[in-house]
């Protein structure tokens, strides 16, 4: 049962991500998951997108921000902390990251959540697994129509990952 | 009235390559491995039945099945692709010591999307099968 080029590829692809998803904290170089998933980073980027409907920094930035949620949610750490526990190298860019995906800044969200009283009710491996927030979901109680649709322009940005971390 | 869950299982991309991971690499034991020969043609000629067991459960037999299974090609290309994506998840194996298990198994190359983590119901890691299905590795409180 050998392997199609289309399998092997998608295998590659899923390695990368898997790679974001693991070491999303720390300074992900996008050129060197691109060299080792066998692409240019040009073609990287595209193919990654095509896999998984948004750009590998857009992908990382999110997971991130889904990884900063749950500290928000269920640990003692002030945003400040958070912010720079899940790699992101200002907290300018956290917030607006933040605010853009969930409609509210981080400090309101960890206000809110410690009010719901603790992490979700669901398995954090589904959480995990359920992918990093998007506009116009997940946030709780607020109106599906009111936010722009996943594909945005957002995700259409290719946005330089490198040295996101200082 | 259902009494319990003897068989579930994922599609693999390699029955092989599957087998020796569960076996090798996970410590699991196999409980089938049938191949359907030229006997069976025209009614499951081809069909490899391959299951394997967690070493504390014997009585739930894992499958691990080939996307071609029942299928158009068409079909089962689609299958293999969001396989190998990692779009599918099998579910939750339990431990008695996650950390030690995720040493372990990080030292036999297995791929861990997320280190042990407390949650409220336990310490729990995320890794994936050679196919890139993603499982749970849980230690209950």
């Amino acid at each position: 049962m050998s392997r199609s080029p289309d399998t092997t590829r998608l295998v590659s692809l899923r390695s990368a991500r898997d790679l974001i998803d693991r070491d999303f904290a720390t300074a992900v170089n996008v050129t060197a998951l691109a060299a080792q998933a066998g692409y240019s980073r040009y073609h990287f980027i595209r193919a990654f997108r095509a896999a998984y409907g948004a750009t590998p920094g857009d992908y990382l930035s999110r997971r991130r921000v889904e990884r900063a949620c749950e500290l928000l949610r269920t640990a003692n750490l002030t945003v400040t902390e958070v912010c720079f526990l899940v790699g992101f190298a200002s907290l300018g860019s956290f917030s607006s990251r933040f605010s853009e995906l969930l409609r509210c800044s981080p400090s309101e969200y960890q206000r809110r959540a410690a009010e719901q009283g603790g992490p979700p009710p669901v398995p954090g491996c589904m959480v995990l697994m359920w992918d990093a927030p998007r506009p116009a979901m997940r946030n709780r109680g607020e109106a599906a129509g009111d936010s722009a649709p996943v594909a945005s322009a957002r995700t259409e940005r290719m946005e330089p990952i490198e040295g996101d971390k200082t | 009235m259902i009494s319990k869950l003897s068989h579930a299982g994922v599609l693999v991309l390699d029955q092989n390559s599957a087998k020796q991971f569960y076996t090798e690499t996970l410590g699991f034991t196999v409980r089938n491995d049938v191949e359907m020969g030229a006997d069976f043609a025209g009614a499951g000629q081809g069909f490899r039945w391959l299951t394997v067991s967690p070493p504390g459960q014997q009585d739930l037999e894992f499958i691990l099945a080939a996307p071609e299974m029942g299928h158009d090609e068409e079909t089962a290309r689609q299958l293999r692709d969001l396989v190998a994506k990692g779009a599918f998840g099998g579910g939750v194996w339990q431990t008695d010591d996650c950390r030690k298990t995720y040493e372990e198994l990080s030292q036999r190359g297995v791929t861990f999307v997320q280190e042990p983590a407390e949650r409220p119901y336990g310490v729990e890691a995320v890794f994936r099968d050679d196919s890139g299905n993603w499982f749970s590795l849980t230690q209950h409180f």
